[in-house]
This record gives C-alpha cells, sequence and structure tokens, in this order.
C-alpha cells in the first residue's frame, strides 16, 4: 500500500499571502536543463586542469619529496606541495559550523610534516589535460617512514597508542594533560548528583553503542577553480556552502588580505554540512599562481570518501534510571567520538541533542575528542546528534517495554518544555516537543495493524538546536517595481526561494517580481556559511529588515512627494496611502518606484544581522518494517515524520527536505559505514560498496508539518534541514526489534548482524 | 588511465587477428562496464581495445524450438531481456542477467561479458551452468567450444587464450518439465553485487513427483562460480520435498568456499548459500511445474 | 598520450566533430571537449547515473562509454531536451512536483525517465523505482521524483500542445 505524503499544517493559518504558499523553486528551470554551473564545469580560457598526490598510508613521516620528474612531463604546468605554502600563524577560528587551527587546515590541504590518513594530500599537479596531470602524479616520488596507525577511538585514546600529534594533550577545564594524547579534548556536563538519582531508580538499563564513520554523500565533488590576476587579485569559483568562510580558508595559508580574494560559489550539488571546509581551493590557488593560468581542480569521487570530511564515528556508553511510572531520574552518558586528523569533531553537539528531549533531573555527559588516522571529520547535517539519539532513543524503547509503557506515553512522561533545563547547562527556550508528539501519536500511522509476519514498528524523537548567525541581505528597487534580492548565503537548499518569499510576504509584491540571487564575497557584507539551518531563518531576518528598510525609503520618497511628514504615509498591498488637506492620495510601489530614483537616488534597502537566538526543533518519526528471518534483510513498508517547522515558509521544500534527510537515515542506520582494514585503508570508497539508499530502498515518505512559531522570527521559523535525519536509526533499530527481538546497538544495522543477534549465524 | 590504441574491426577473422598481435596486452571491448573501471583503477592493463561490438556475430541472437538459444558475446543485457523467446523460454537465465546493474548498466553490459570478466559474483554466470550452456570461442587455430562451468578458471581469469575471442553462447532447448532459477542475496533491494547467489535447474519425472536431474551452481562463494555436483547428485531421483532440498543446501553448503571481504562474512555466506539454494530449487521447481509466471 | 582519434557523431540531433585520445569516456568528450556540461559526473564507475546519456535511444552511462565508441552513433543529452523557449513535458512536471533540490542528479534522473517513458507510456510507480534504481538521489529521498514521472506520464498521454524538441 503506498502512502501519499499529505502535509497537514497545525496551527496552520490563512494570514499570509505568499508565505505556505507552493510555488516553483527559482532555480528549477536552470537545473532541469543542465544550464546550472556547479563547480565541476566551470571553464575558463587556458584553463589547467588540476589533481592531487595523496598518501598510500594512513601515518607516515614525510623524508622528501621529489617533483622533478612531474614537472619535466610535457603538458604539467606546475607542482606544488607544502612548501609553496606562506608560514602560517597557529590560531584558532571559527569556519562554518566548527572551530579550526589554521596550521591543521593548512596541513590538511597539503601536508607538511606528516601524513594522517589514506587519501592525505601531499603534492598537487596542474596540466593541460587530467589525463596528463594523473600521469604526472604518478612521478612524484614521495619518500615516507611509516609509522604505525590507530583507527579505533578507544585504542587510540589508549597511554601506548601512536600518537598523531607529539605536540597535542588533552584540553580540559582541568587544564592540558601532563603527557601528549590523541584525545584533543575532554569535558564533562554535570547536572545534579547522577549516584543519588540512579539510587533513586527503580529500573536502570545500560548499554554500549557504536556507530560507523558515514559520508553525507553529496552526489556532486568538491571542484574549484582559481584564477590569478597580474597584479595579485584571486578570482575562486568553488563548490561551497559559505562563500566568505572560504574566502578566509584561503587567504590565511595564501598570506593574502581579504580584499585580494574574490570567491563566486558556484550552484552546489549537495552539502549537509560537508562543504563548509574547501579541501582543493588552496591547491588551486597555488597552481594558478605558479602556473600563470586558471586551474580547476574536481575531486573523484574515491577522493571524496577519503579526503574529505565524513562525521564521527563513535562508541556510547549510556546508563539511564527511572521510577516504575516511567519518570526518569538519572541519565549517564559517555560520548567518544573519533575526529580523524585533527581536533574538532561534534561530540558538543552530540551532548547537547542525546539528552534534549526529556526532563532529567541529573545527569552527566563526558565528553572525548579523539583523534585516529582516518580523515578529519566534517559536519553532516546535525552534526553528532544522530550517533547521540540512536543510543538514547533505542534505551528509551527498551525502559518502554520492560516498564510495559507505550512508547510515545513514556516520551511524554518525560517531555521537556519551555523552561527545561538540560545537562548541558542550556535552558529551552519556546519548543513544540510536546506537540510534535501528541501529534505522532494521533497519526493514524501510529494504529495501523502491520499487515504481515515478521514486521515490527518503531518510533524515535529527536532534536536539533539550530543556528542564527550573520547573514546580510539587499533589495534593490528597479525603475519599473520589480526588485532584485541579494544575500550572501549560498543557496544548498532552496533558499533563494523561501528568502524572497518572506520579501514579497513583506513587499506586498507578487513572488514574480523579485528576482532572488546570491551574492559573492565583493558583492555582500559578511555572511556565515549556510549551515546549522539557518538559512531560511537568520538569512530570512535580514531579508524582512532590508524589506522593511525599502518600505521605509519609499514611504519618504512618497511622503516627500505629497508634501507630508513621513510617518503619514501607510503601506498596504502594494499601495502607499495618505490623508492629505487634498484627500486620500495613493500610488503603487511600481509608480513611486519609476520616480523615486530622481527624488533621492536609488531605492536599496539593507539587513544586516547576528542572529543569536533561535529555536531548536523536534521531529518524531514512525517506520514499519518486514526482516526477512532467513537472510536478516530488512524492506522499509512504511515512513512517517513528524516535525515543528515554527512556520512552513514553503511546504513543498519542507517536505522535500525532511524526506530526504530521512533517506540518509536509511542509509546511515542499514547500509552506510567506512570500512577501514587495521592499516588504515578505506575498502569502499565507491558508491558500489558505500551503500547509499535508491529508490528501491526508500518507501513513500509522508510527511506531516507541525507549527510551533519560534517568536524571534518575523514569520516564527524554525530550521528545518537538520532535525529530520536524527531521528531514522533509532527508529528502525526499535522496529527491528520489534519484528525480530533482536536489539541491534551497531550502525550500520546490516543483515549479517541482524542473522547474529538473532543468533541465526 | 593508461593511454591504450582503439581499434573497432568488423570480422572475427580480424578481431583475433588483433588480439593475437596484442597478447596479454590487448582485451575485447565489449559493454566496458567491468572493464573501464579496472582500467581505471589500474586493476588491469592494456595498450589495445579491441570494441567487438561492429561484429555481425556478435550481436546476433537467435531462437530456435529444436536448437536452442545461440546469443553472441556482444548481445546487451537489455538485448536479451527484449528478445520474446528468452524471457519465456529461459527465464532463469533472465533472472540472472537481468539484475546486472539496472537499465544503463543494462544498456551496455553483456552476457559474454559478465562470462570473461570471470568475477566470483558474476550473476549470469550460475544460471548459464545449470542450464548446460556452451561457449564458442574462436581463435587462429580455428574454432572450439567449452562448456560454461569449464570456462573461469580463477577470479578474473578464463581459459582464453591470447589471441582468443568469446564468439557465442549457446543454451540446450528447454525440454518438458524442466526448469532453472537464480536468486541471489544483496544487502540493498538491487544495484549490489552479490554477497551470495544459487541457481538451480531441475528435471521432473512425468508426475511432477521426483527430481528426475538437478543442477546447482554458487556465485560469490568460491573462486569462480561453482557447480555443486554433490548437490546435483544427490538431487537425483528424490521426491521433490523440503527434505531432500535441505539435502542439497547443506550439501552445497560444504562444498563452497567463501571468504570474508567488505561486503560479506564467512559463516554470513555459508548461512546464505543454504536458504538460496533451497529457495533457487523452489523456484526451478515451480517453473518445472509450469506454476510461476514468466516475466 | 596516444594519437588522438577523430570521431563523427550526431548530439541531440546536430551532427558534431572532435578529436579525443581512446581513454577519453564520451562523459569527457561532451563536459570538457564539447562543453556540454549538463552531464554530470557523480562516480565515474557507474554507480550513480548523474552521467545519463541516451545513445542511439537507449538508456546508459556515459562514464562507461568512449568518446571513440560514439563514431557514427546518436547520443542525446539534457541539452536536447528542451527548445531554447521551454520545457519539454517532463522537465515541467519536475519543476511542478519539486522534484530536485540541488539539482546535481537532475539531468541523469531526466534522461532516464525519458528512456522509460519512450518506452513504456504508463509505468506504474513500482515500474519508475526500479527503472530508477540506478540514478542516485542524496537530497530528495525520491518520493517527488517518482511523482513527477508519473505526472509527465499521465500529461503525455494527454493530447496537448507542447513546445520541445
Amino acid at each position: 500500500m503506498s502512502h501519499q505524503g499529505t502535509p497537514r499544517a497545525i496551527r496552520g493559518t490563512k494570514r499570509y499571502t505568499v508565505i505556505g504558499t507552493r510555488p516553483p523553486r527559482v532555480d528549477a528551470p536552470d537545473k532541469v536543463t543542465g544550464r546550472a554551473i556547479y563547480g565541476p564545469d566551470v571553464v575558463l580560457p587556458r584553463m589547467a586542469y588540476g589533481k592531487i598526490l595523496r598518501s598510500p598510508y594512513a601515518h607516515a613521516r614525510i623524508r622528501a619529496i621529489d617533483t622533478s620528474q612531474a614537472e619535466a612531463l610535457p603538458g604539467v604546468y606546475a607542482v606544488v606541495t607544502a612548501r609553496d605554502l606562506g608560514q602560517t600563524t597557529d590560531r584558532t577560528a571559527q569556519v562554518g559550523e566548527s572551530s579550526v587551527s589554521f596550521k591543521f587546515l593548512c596541513d590538511n590541504n597539503l601536508a607538511s610534516d606528516k601524513v594522517l590518513y589514506v587519501g592525505h594530500a601531499v603534492a598537487a599537479v596542474a596540466a593541460s589535460s587530467p589525463h596528463i596531470a594523473e600521469d604526472a602524479l604518478k612521478l612524484i616520488k614521495v619518500d615516507y617512514e611509516p609509522l604505525p596507525p590507530v583507527t579505533d577511538v578507544l585504542e587510540a585514546m589508549r597511554e601506548d597508542a601512536p600518537l598523531l600529534h607529539e605536540g597535542m594533550y588533552t584540553e580540559s577545564l582541568a587544564g592540558p594533560s601532563e603527557k601528549p594524547s590523541n584525545i584533543a579534548s575532554y569535558f564533562q556536563y554535570l547536572k545534579g548528583d547522577p549516584a543519588q538519582g540512579f539510587a533513586e531508580a527503580d529500573v536502570i538499563l545500560e548499554r554500549e553503542f557504536r556507530t560507523a564513520t558515514v559520508h553525507q554523500g553529496y552526489l556532486e565533488p568538491h571542484a574549484a577553480t582559481a584564477v590569478w590576476s597580474p597584479d595579485g587579485f584571486l578570482t575562486l569559483y568553488t563548490t561551497t556552502q559559505g562563500s566568505f568562510d572560504a574566502r578566509a580558508q584561503v587567504a590565511e595559508p595564501l598570506g593574502c588580505p581579504l580584499s585580494k580574494i574574490r570567491v563566486i560559489p558556484t550552484e552546489v550539488g549537495g552539502a549537509f554540512g560537508g562543504k563548509n571546509i574547501s579541501y582543493v581551493d588552496v591547491a588551486a590557488a597555488l597552481l594558478a599562481r605558479k602556473a600563470g593560468r586558471p586551474v580547476k581542480i574536481t575531486m573523484s569521487r574515491a577522493e571524496v570518501f577519503l579526503a574529505t570530511g565524513p562525521t564521527s564515528g563513535s562508541v556510547i556508553r549510556l546508563k539511564i534510571g527511572a521510577k516504575r511510572d516511567g519518570r526518569l531520574t538519572a541519565a549517564k552518558a559517555e560520548l567518544f567520538y573519533e575526529v580523524g586528523a585533527y581536533p574538532g569533531s561534534p561530540v558538543g553537539s552530540g551532548a547537547y541533542c542525546i539528552f534534549a528531549s526529556y526532563e532529567i533531573p541529573h545527569g552527566q555527559i563526558d565528553c572525548y575528542d579523539v583523534v585516529v588516522n582516518k580523515p578529519k571529520t566534517g559536519s553532516y547535517r546535525a552534526p553528532g546528534a544522530t550517533q547521540a539519539t540512536f543510543a538514547m532513543e533505542t534505551l528509551i524503547d527498551e525502559l518502554a517495554e520492560k516498564l510495559g509503557m507505550d512508547p510515545i506515553e513514556l516520551r511524554l512522561r518525560n517531555i521537556a518544555h519551555e523552561g527545561t533545563l538540560l545537562v548541558t547547562g542550556n535552558r529551552h527556550r519556546s519548543i513544540g516537543a510536546e506537540e510534535v508528539l501528541r501529534t505522532t501519536r494521533n497519526h493514524p500511522h501510529y494504529k495501523a495493524p502491520l499487515g504481515g509476519p515478521h514486521r515490527g514498528r518503531g518510533v524515535a524523537l529527536g532534536y536539533w538546536g539550530n543556528w542564527g548567525a550573520r547573514s546580510s541581505a539587499m533589495i534593490n528597487v528597479n525603475e519599473d517595481g520589480t526588485v532584485t534580492l541579494t544575500t550572501g548565503s549560498v543557496d544548498i537548499t532552496g533558499t533563494r526561494t523561501s528568502l524572497a518569499m518572506q520579501a514579497a510576504e513583506v513587499l506586498g509584491l507578487p513572488l514574480e517580481n523579485i528576482r532572488s540571487t546570491v551574492g559573492d564575497t565583493d558583492v555582500m557584507g559578511y555572511s556565515d556559511s549556510s549551515a546549522g539551518s539557518r538559512t531560511t531563518m537568520a538569512t530570512g531576518i535580514a531579508v524582512v529588515e532590508a524589506a522593511k528598510d525599502v518600505i521605509t525609503q519609499m514611504k519618504a520618497r512618497a511622503a516627500q512627494l505629497w508634501g507630508l511628514p513621513a510617518d503619514k504615509v501607510i503601506y498596504e498591498r502594494g499601495m502607499f496611502r495618505a490623508n492629505t488637506p487634498d484627500g486620500i492620495q495613493e500610488m503603487s510601489f511600481a509608480a513611486l518606484a519609476r520616480q523615486a530614483s530622481a527624488m533621492g537616488g536609488p531605492v536599496r534597502g539593507k539587513g544586516d544581522v547576528n542572529v543569536r537566538r533561535w529555536g531548536g526543533a523536534f521531529g518524531a518519526h514512525i517506520v514499519d518494517v518486514e526482516v526477512d528471518p532467513e537472510t536478516g534483510k530488512v524492506h522499509i513498508l512504511r515512513y512517517t515524520a513528524v516535525q515543528d517547522v515554527g512556520r512552513a515558509i514553503h511546504p513543498g521544500q519542507i517536505e522535500g527536505q525532511i524526506q530526504g534527510a530521512v533517506a540518509q537515515g536509511i542509509g546511515w542506520a542499514l547500509y552506510e559505514g567506512y570500512v577501514y582494514t587495521p592499516q588504515g585503508q578505506m575498502l569502499n570508497p565507491n558508491f558500489l560498496d558505500y551503500k547509499m539508499p535508491t529508490t528501491l530502498d526508500v518507501p513513500p515518505i509522508d510527511v506531516v508539518i507541525v507549527e510551533v512559531p519560534w517568536p524571534e522570527h518575523p514569520f516564527g521559523v524554525r530550521g528545518v534541514g537538520e532535525v529530520p535525519i536524527v531521528p531514522p536509526p533509532a527508529a528502525i533499530a526499535n522496529a527491528i526489534y520489534r519484528a525480530t527481538g533482536a536489539r541491534l546497538t551497531e550502525l550500520p544495522m546490516t543483515p549479517e548482524r541482524i542473522l547474529r543477534s538473532m543468533g541465526v549465524i | 588511465m593508461r593511454p591504450f590504441a582503439y581499434e573497432a574491426p568488423s570480422s572475427i577473422a580480424t578481431a583475433v587477428d588483433l588480439l593475437a598481435q596484442g597478447g596479454e596486452r590487448a582485451r575485447p571491448l565489449a559493454g566496458g562496464t567491468d572493464l573501464l573501471v579496472q582500467l581505471r583503477l589500474g586493476l588491469r592493463e592494456v595498450d589495445w581495445l579491441i570494441d567487438i561490438k561492429r561484429i555481425p556475430e556478435l550481436r546476433h541472437i537467435s531462437y530456435d524450438p529444436n536448437e536452442g538459444l545461440v546469443v553472441g558475446a556482444a548481445v546487451t543485457c537489455a538485448e536479451l531481456g527484449e528478445h520474446p523467446d528468452v524471457r519465456r523460454h529461459y527465464p532463469g537465465l533472465w533472472d540472472g542477467a537481468g539484475i546486472i546493474g539496472g537499465p544503463a548498466i543494462q544498456g551496455r553490459a553483456t552476457l559474454g561479458g559478465n562470462l570473461c570478466n570471470a568475477a566470483p559474483s558474476g550473476d549470469s554466470i550460475p544460471a548459464m551452468i545449470v542450464l548446460g550452456a556452451t561457449c564458442t570461442i574462436a581463435g587462429l587455430q580455428g574454432t572450439r567450444r567449452v562448456p560454461v562451468e569449464a570456462f573461469c578458471i580463477a577470479p578474473h581469469r578464463t581459459v582464453l587464450r591470447p589471441g582468443e575471442l568469446l564468439v557465442s553462447l549457446h543454451f540446450p532447448p528447454p525440454q518438458a518439465r524442466t526448469g532453472a532459477c537464480y536468486l541471489r542475496f544483496t544487502p540493498r533491494a538491487e544495484m549490489d553485487i552479490a554477497v551470495a547467489g544459487a541457481a538451480a535447474w531441475v528435471c521432473l519425472s512425468e508426475d511432477y513427483r521426483r527430481i528426475e536431474a538437478a543442477r546447482i551452481a554458487l556465485s560469490a562463494v568460491a573462486p569462480t562460480p561453482l557447480l555443486v555436483h554433490s548437490a546435483s547428485a544427490a538431487l537425483a531421483g528424490q521426491v521433490a520435498d523440503e527434505r531432500c532440498l535441505a539435502e542439497a543446501a547443506r550439501l552445497a553448503q560444504e562444498a563452497c568456499q567463501p571468504i570474508a571481504d567488505v561486503r560479506g562474512g564467512i559463516a554470513q555466506r555459508r548461512h546464505l548459500v543454504g536458504v538460496l539454494v533451497k529457495r533457487a530449487l523452489r523456484g526451478a521447481i515451480q517453473r518445472a511445474k509450469g506454476e510461476l509466471p514468466h516475466d | 598520450m596516444t594519437e588522438r582519434v577523430r570521431v563523427s557523431a550526431v548530439i541531440n540531433g546536430e551532427p558534431v566533430e572532435f578529436l579525443c585520445e581512446p581513454r577519453q569516456s564520451l562523459l569527457e568528450c561532451l563536459r570538457d571537449i564539447l562543453g556540454l556540461t549538463g552531464t554530470k559526473e557523480g562516480c565515474n564507475d557507474g554507480n550513480c547515473g548523474a552521467c545519463s546519456v541516451l545513445l542511439n535511444g537507449r538508456l546508459v552511462n556515459s562514464c562507461l562509454v568512449l568518446g571513440v565508441e560514439i563514431q557514427g552513433q546518436e547520443v542525446t543529452t539534457i541539452e536536447g531536451l528542451a527548445h531554447w523557449d521551454g520545457l519539454n513535458l517532463l522537465q515541467q512536471a519536475f519543476v511542478a512536483e519539486d522534484a530536485l533540490q540541488c539539482g546535481y542528479c537532475t539531468p541523469g534522473m531526466i534522461i532516464a525517465a525519458k528512456a522509460l517513458l519512450d518506452r513504456e507510456p504508463n509505468p506504474s510507480d513500482e515500474r519508475i523505482r526500479a527503472w530508477l534504481a540506478g540514478n542516485l538521489c542524496r537530497c530528495t529521498g525520491y518520493d517527488k521524483i517518482i511523482r513527477a514521472v508519473r505526472s509527465a506520464a499521465a500529461a503525455l498521454a494527454t493530447p496537448r500542445q507542447e513546445v520541445s524538441k
């Protein structure tokens, strides 16, 4: 039986004209005709092709690199190594959603003294064709001194483990550790007295969970094209979520002032957090400067797997205690997150989310950020939360069963509200957790018959905090009354459309009159990366500010025309209007626009914001599975995703975001995971054996939109894109348990693991 | 990818000459869906690619109720599936040939290529084995015929000598009360390399109660696709019930030699052989009885 | 580098000639030599479908075809589907059903869908899913793509004016 996605907005209103409608995506025509220009599509005159030489060792010292033979190959224009980078000061900066040491960032672009993972960039070549560049790579001689690698998080924490960074000590509130360590940082959150809380519990459950490294899996590989002018000005076309972050990541290693670099973001072919960090831009820029011609580097699929930023694999130890009536008394978690070669895993946001759904009087979370010989992790859609929620939501499910309670009832009994103090010390502001759970419980899917043997139903609740941060928007009023909206926010999800809709709503103009574009770093004020589900929300605030600015300026022009003080002019439904001694005057936006420029110069509204408060959001999923008891193969029969979006600007885009995240969650739950040899070789850096869901692996996904408006956005918007990847692995694990009697605690839940858990093999 | 030269001959004789000249450094190119990937990964190296798709005999496919089915080595899976007699008379063959990739792969991949690639997991090969197919090979010394079960000798190695070209595959005409079926296990719904696969062919007695003869072949659980003689022999003369299926499955499990790799473990593969052999036999028996609809 | 080969073919209804090395794939020739960047590279080994084109009307992964192999053949890419001033019915359906987000898989998806509808004008949802199983999408979860193909099939069955090639 197939279920059509029919969104129902709870508390939806008809107060808006444009908000809540489903106009076509403004970028769709270019995309369905192949006209949109993505990173790999850029072509410039005299352009050369770059390729990167990568380490075959997971851990080794670089003794020497001889590039002479490669340089001599006909067709090769330039070869670069870390030696071509300027001196870098070791400092920390915020890039995208994580903090980063610039020395580590440089080393990750081109290794200087050591390689720390298979695939670590060591040198780069620019040549007249990609094939010649590849041929040249084979001629570069690197003298490695192999070192023993460490690839497991718990192994890496041992005192005798091989050290990735001899100068790295564990950072914690107690100060640096005595000895160097692969534990980059350790921190603890404590609320109340967990020992007492567990003493009060009638039931205590404790388990250890493991999750594999998984990749965002965007179809477009990273690509950058760099071109220098004779006076040292760099133009960089690149696939990125944040043009300004991309600019900073190139400026520092090259020792360039920011004004000498223009980053033009290309259309992005999927990002999900993985394109906050640039991986080929520095090499492309160095090559272009040395070769004296534009250089384009496009990563191959294997390079994307080996040498970009997948999310942390993890070990999570979890213990929860509850009274017989279901009330949680205590919760304790140890989060061991692999961060790959350099520090900065999302263990902190994992800690924030793991208990964020519930009122927990006593809690403790110990967080470990651990380096291992794998690529440095990047952000992947609600970074750190899916791993943590897999652990918590399956243990909660087990608790429900132990107490003989309905799984949703147990969650409702403990659900967090506005004002709930979390174990991490944050206090929830306005949230819609209870509304989401009640909507889920009332959905027909929850009570529908399963309809066959070997079937089970699971639920899970997930939270993501979202983000605000800095955005810049500009609205230019054209002489004919149409407007051009430009923001500094790269569009990775459809925000050109959702932002234009917000502008249209405020300006009272039809959407077709608004041209919505993304400006490069020369054009716009600083904008943080399009990440953290912030763009429709925070850049929306900037857009609304810009739109209001336009109206204020236009009102002033009208007032000038009519000889009135500006506060006597009102604007509604596209018309400026005022009571004058000569009667009511009115003029349309378009008519006023025609005169406005001559009156006082061009009308340009601007909005520059740093949004410091934002609304977190909840999602609850219901999934039915059927498991073949002889093979362990899982078939997903039906999936429903309920989510609080605050206010749905474009319900169709929201459905798409949620459906896509659920598909990623299904892959994370059942099929996806990096497989490594003990020597740190990845065995599956391709789409054949890194198994992302196909059309046949994902059922139709029903989306139910709940609206608990976030009070500090003009329309109530909460971030949407990340929440829905948080519940799926737990929901599917709970369903598999009900279908088979086997509780899986390791992701991915492969057929082999399922058979083993069932005792069949 | 290392550079290579490309030729597209239009006759078997020319192709054989070119292959002989190139020796180990020349390979025929049919669909390219395995070969190009291997060349890019450096798993194979060639100086010449000989495109065989312009040779009429290799593109030929024909069926005759008395002669059987002849499939040229360069006939694509898609063409195989579009031929009305293949699905009707050789559904077991189509079970395997039709799941090699999705439609885009099917548009290029060939039965001949799947066999010559000689992957342990080649999906079309177990069915070809149990159907008793034979290979026609052309070389400088003339033509020879080899049964499919003897064609693959090691992972990615076949009996073809330098200068030899697989021309066609021949399937005997289907007889009454026979049926074949191929099933495989993959973690995703499709689009995967088989973790394990099993093909079964049965010939039932006149009253449809006994198995007069049977053949069982496996994929992905041995260095080559494997004809399991013990299981095949054990089924002969047995009443077609679950007990004899279980015995055939057990013997197949004993005969297979699975390894652990990124796609599956040893215990898992051995277990799946048991499951798949039983299921494939049930499918073959149903087809022999005329019970399963043709696709 | 070996000698380059001259290839003559028909691409999107127009005769073309180009020089390429035998080791250059059709995908590379389309993108790097002929400037047709609508067809995308996602994996270069036949597992994602982003490079889907029609070769003599048949759906293929252009990363697994060599440029030299298309001598005398016909190729259709995404650029060949729409007239300069409009979108064809499949493209319209993808827009109307919001069957894309980042759009990177979209050209391949539309070409694959066209290959299906050219053969089977009224496919079931199961058939659409099976046919598109070789085209990965990471953004949409596939739901709206299936709807778009279903909608296009219905529209194609209804006689109406269509601006397309």
